[in-house]
């Protein structure tokens, strides 16, 4: 994805300035044209995700479900990194977004476990 | 179109922390966390209580009420659906224009397109449009499956199906007031690159939005 150098999010205060670590907060954001790539991919991979959902052998199959959980995932990481501008941004949001995202995540996949829906197979 | 989109959102008055960051924007990313945890509760509730509705209407299967021999269709509509995803994912893009658009504000527009890809207002509007268009959607899809017998209150399904669905057309609501009060103050004294952090926080919100439903239209919606 093309980026571009962009000027910098320094605040303007001498106070903002002498707490701005300069090269963490300076950054680049997508230009216009990766923003409409980036749509495109998205709808791409949606019409995808649908034309695997009208397809009764790849659905009766047991890679059906996986695929459109990492299709999905994708998605969202598509969204996040160029339109949230996450990849691009301080360090500190990645961490005050992907936190909670983990902890949520781990918490769904601990529910699962604990009402049935998932097994670990015992040799 | 070779322009860049250029950040500088530094406005006038500003609360920055100890790491030169604008507090604001720290505290919609800590508010966006927030609502990840709201969101998987509500999605991991769905999911334990896929497949246990004792009677119909069901997502993906017919289903014949053994009292009265009525059939019950699958009751979700995956073309209307992928429709109105499609509307929210571009929604997302002209949010991203419209804060580029904001950003740029200074910036000479000497061509058609720089002048169309400037324009903050026509942005703003496609993205409030496209919001409503989506809550629309959501809003014919309820009544039908209102008018098909399935209510919040019918089965497991309706119950957390509604209430997933609902808290997300109600942040999608949230959202569409919010790009309206942006389109009033752009309108009243126009939106310029000081300005770039209100767009920049809402749209935060609006993408985010929208990765709520890329999860749910493959949790709910796609996987059978």
């Amino acid at each position: 994805m093309d980026t571009h150098a962009s000027t910098t999010n320094l605040p303007d205060s001498a106070e903002g300035q002498a707490h701005a670590p300069h090269d963490e907060i300076e950054h680049a954001h997508p230009t216009w044209s990766t923003y409409w790539k980036v749509a495109l991919i998205l709808t791409l991979i949606t019409v995808g995700e649908v034309w695997l959902y009208y397809l009764p052998s790849f659905v009766a199959s047991r890679g059906f479900v996986p695929t459109l959980l990492g299709l999905s995932a994708l998605k969202f990481a598509i969204v996040v990194m160029f339109y949230m501008h996450l990849k691009y941004d301080h360090r500190l949001f990645r961490v005050l977004f992907t936190g909670p995202l983990l902890i949520a995540g781990m918490t769904l996949i601990a529910l699962m476990f604990l009402f049935g829906h998932l097994h670990i197979k015992i040799m | 179109m070779a322009t860049s989109v250029v950040h500088t959102s530094a406005p006038a008055h500003h609360h920055y922390t100890a790491l030169g960051l604008d507090s604001r924007k720290v505290a919609i990313w800590a508010f966006i966390g927030s609502e990840c945890m709201l969101f998987v509760s509500l999605i991991s509730t769905y999911l334990i209580y896929k497949g246990r509705s004792v009677i119909g209407p069901l997502p993906h299967e017919a289903w014949t009420d053994p009292t009265t021999g009525h059939i019950y269709k699958p009751i979700l509509n995956i073309p209307v659906t992928s429709a109105s995803t499609f509307v929210l994912l571009m929604s997302s893009l002209f949010m991203v224009l419209a804060l580029a658009a904001v950003q740029n504000k200074e910036l000479p527009k000497r061509t058609r397109g720089e002048r169309i890809l400037g324009s903050s207002k026509l942005w703003l509007w496609m993205t409030a449009i496209a919001g409503t268009t989506f809550l629309g959607f959501q809003a014919f899809e309820f009544t039908s499956f209102v008018h098909e017998g399935l209510t919040i209150r019918r089965n497991l399904f309706g119950s957390t199906f509604f209430t997933l669905t609902g808290f997300h057309g109600a942040h999608v609501t949230a959202g569409v007031l919010w790009l309206v009060t942006l389109l009033a103050i752009d309108y009243r004294r126009g939106l310029t690159s000081k300005d770039s952090l209100l767009v920049d926080i809402s749209a935060l919100y609006w993408h985010f939005v929208d990765v709520v439903w890329i999860v749910i239209f493959t949790l709910v919606y796609l996987i059978k």
